[in-house]
């Protein structure tokens, strides 16, 4: 890393740096084999659950659709599998809650025929704006960093706001997570064509490419690539947590401050923020006519025998890419969906793999507790770390006193959540825990307020 | 002698004070407040814990409302419960509802015995922050968490945590049915009951909502949804949805026929005597049967 090539980016305020532990950045995407049985959630995305269009008994094809999209704000689900639905049942899935879902029992593998199962790249783009975003509407393409954000929304620029610059996140600023990387350097061409099409549909010219530079030879490689690709510019950022949120991108790259939230979008500086495996998704349904119905998902841990990038269909359980990997190593004591920063730990290895499951991290007992919590010594660790400028420590006290108001004054509802405050506590203090219940509740009072 | 500074300066304040006194006269006339001064009585015959329970916050403005109101219809004071409200009626010449005391009543019973962990909770010690989280570190997801936001909440200390079990208690004499908790308890196991004559009730202690097998396997004590209770009770007071059995406690007569029928044991009978033992002894042999029979079914 010393002889660095590029001077890389970074955003001003805040931030943490954490080890790397990128365990199972030299293992090649493997596809995962086909499970017995899947449960596919209608909820998978941010918004109304879909509504399921297919009833217990009947059979489904690969890349079915089998739920459609309620609303303006939700997505398209497909089936992963060919089989019978055998039930639609309440699942544990990773947010701790038992949600509906469909229960596929696998039969075969056929594939629904409008896909293009062919290797080769579909490079020349046929389709207009409109179509783009039918398209990937149909395809129930949703934010596929985490944040599950139906992706046909973000392509449809709001009346009133302009576009300027496609912002493309390849950061993967999560310690352990390798799937985007991975990504990056199989299908980096596909990506390009992705963020082409999306540039398409929002009628723009532009589109940057963060990368945190610990992924020099993913950089290398896409910086290759876009010789032949006009508009799209690879940008190295420094390796600072959190690179990847949605504000330090544009701040990094753009230098632009996105208007407070909640109603502060990217859009309001002219931006749009896709993820690569987002980009890689558009391509896939665009040119080869192929539905959300699998993604990558990396699976590791520092004890776990064979740390690996599986791609994997959208409901396999869990302990099956755990299994594959080596199985779960003698000492866990937590498995989180999700990277170590923002992840949630599992509460069964039988919840299924989603469209927002980026990766599988196993901890050992040592690094799964927390410690003892202490009084807060007001040294401001929090202050100076927190990406938002906010007070988490005040935040926190607010919370638990209850005083919601005051909590409201001092922005709680800015916080991202991206617990770098909990990182840097010397005194051990859960401060993410009353912020982001503070938070909750402060927006649900502004929401019943503007109901008034 | 007195000099003339100290003369004159006198003379100035007695004036200044003649002039304010005269014009903070006129002013307390022209913005008299004229109040009732039967809600400063009512407010005395008030138990004055300023607990919120009455829906008013704080016990004056609930003395407010009750000098206001035609009728004390809608208004109840429920920590001082008929006595209180009989005096409050005698002062302000109106009628009042006698209502039936009652008193915040646990529905669960997934002790550390009767439900094991499956998960270990590490994060805020609050029940709030805990169920925004996940749903619960045992596998029933309808149980007490056991992390006494109640506890916190409650203005009388009649909540306690029972270290043994990890649930609260709620103690008997001290709760006033104020409904703090209730509305605290994010995960809804807590009701206010009527106490019953001599403080003896008859409730479905769970709120298990999953299908019995489902329900069993996280919790000894868990109603399973068998319906055996409901076809017991001569009086239709119990009724079955979504796998989880309720006791009306406006209809139940506390007859006890449906407790020893339960397979689980779910229901909770409080304060009764002891049963005869002849009539145990015919009961104990009825759930072993149906345990049995229980059993064979999963």
């Amino acid at each position: 890393m010393n002889q660095k090539k590029f001077k890389s980016q970074t955003f001003p305020q805040g931030g943490v740096h954490s080890a790397d532990l990128k365990l199972s950045a030299d293992q090649p995407i493997q596809p995962l084999g086909l499970p017995q049985t899947v449960a596919i959630p209608l909820s998978q995305h941010i918004g109304k659950p879909a509504a399921a269009l297919v009833a217990v008994g009947e059979s489904v094809k690969v890349g079915q659709l089998i739920a459609k999209a309620d609303g303006f704000i939700s997505a398209n689900i497909h089936s992963s599998v060919s089989g019978k639905v055998i039930k639609i049942e309440d699942v544990m899935d990773q947010t701790g809650y038992k949600k509906k879902a469909f229960v596929i029992q696998v039969e075969g593998d056929e594939w629904t025929a409008t896909i293009d199962r062919s290797p080769e790249i579909k490079r020349g783009i046929a389709f207009s704006a409109d179509e783009i975003r039918a398209k990937v509407m149909q395809a129930g393409i949703v934010g596929l960093g985490g944040a599950t954000f139906p992706s046909h929304v973000k392509l449809a620029v709001p009346e009133g706001k302009t576009a300027k610059c496609l912002l493309i996140n390849g950061v993967e600023c999560e310690p352990f997570l390798t799937s985007d990387h991975r990504l990056m350097l199989e299908h980096g061409e596909q990506i390009l064509i992705g963020v082409q099409i999306a540039l398409k549909a929002l009628g723009i010219e532009r589109a940057m490419v963060g990368i945190e530079d610990n992924k020099p030879d993913a950089i290398e490689h896409l910086k290759d690539l876009t010789k032949n690709y006009k508009g799209i510019e690879i940008h190295p950022l420094k390796v600072w947590y959190p690179q990847g949120g949605e504000r330090q991108l544009v701040k990094a790259l753009m230098n632009k401050e996105i208007p407070p939230p909640p109603k502060g979008l990217p859009i309001d500086v002219g931006a749009i923020v896709l993820n690569v495996a987002t980009c890689f998704a558009i391509y896939e349904a665009v040119q080869k006519n192929k539905p959300l119905f699998e993604r990558v998902v990396t699976v590791t841990g520092s004890n776990l025998k064979k740390p690996s990038n599986f791609l994997v269909r959208i409901g396999t359980p869990i302990q099956q890419l755990i299994d594959v990997s080596g199985g779960i190593p003698e000492g866990t004591g937590k498995i989180l969906s999700g990277g170590p920063m923002m992840g949630k730990t599992l509460l069964t290895t039988d919840s299924p793999v989603t469209k927002g499951t980026g990766g599988i991290v196993l901890f050992d007992e040592t690094q799964s507790h927390r410690k003892e919590m202490l009084d807060c010594i007001r040294c401001a660790k929090c202050v100076s770390v927190c990406p938002l400028g906010l007070e988490p420590y005040l935040l926190m006290a607010m919370t638990d006193k209850n005083m919601l108001d005051r909590a409201e004054e001092e922005r709680i509802t800015n916080c991202c959540e991206c617990a770098c405050c909990v990182f840097a506590c010397p005194a051990n203090r859960p401060l993410l825990d009353y912020i982001r219940y503070g938070k909750t509740t402060v927006l649900q009072r502004m929401r019943s307020r503007q109901q008034k | 002698m007195m000099s003339p500074t100290l003369i004159y300066t006198i003379l100035v304040l007695c004036a200044i004070g003649v002039i304010s006194a005269v014009i903070l006269f006129f002013v307390a006339q022209k913005f008299k407040v004229v109040e009732d001064p039967r809600v400063d009585e009512v407010e005395q015959a008030l138990p004055s814990v300023n607990c919120g329970g009455c829906g008013f916050p704080g016990c004056r403005a609930f003395a407010e409302a009750c000098v206001k109101a035609e009728t004390l219809d809608a208004l109840y004071c429920t920590p001082g419960g008929n006595e209180c409200m009989a005096e409050v009626a005698r002062i302000l010449g109106k009628a009042v509802v006698e209502q039936e005391a009652r008193i915040a009543v646990l529905l669960c019973n997934g002790t550390c015995e009767n439900r094991p962990k499956t998960a270990r909770y590490d994060g805020a010690k609050t029940c709030a922050i805990a169920a925004s989280t996940s749903s619960g570190d045992t596998a029933c997801f309808y149980g007490c968490l056991g992390l006494a936001d109640c506890v916190t909440v409650c203005p009388f200390d009649a909540i306690h945590m029972d270290q043994l079990s990890g649930l609260p208690l709620v103690i008997e004499e001290k709760c006033t049915a104020c409904g703090k908790c209730v509305t605290a308890c994010p995960k809804y196991v807590l009701e206010l009951r009527k106490k019953g004559p001599k403080g003896r009730r008859v409730y479905v202690s769970c709120m298990n909502k999953d299908k019995g097998a489902v329900a069993r396997k996280a919790c000894n004590v868990a109603c399973i949804g068998c319906n055996k209770c409901v076809k017991e009770c001569p009086f239709e007071a119990i009724t079955l949805e979504n796998n989880l059995a309720y006791i009306h406690s406006d209809k139940c007569r506390l007859c006890r026929k449906c407790a020893p029928v339960c397979p689980t044991g779910a229901i909770q009978e409080t304060n009764f005597p002891a049963r005869k033992p002849k009539e145990e002894s015919a009961t104990v042999t009825a759930v072993n049967e149906n345990k049995d029979n229980e059993s064979e079914k999963i």
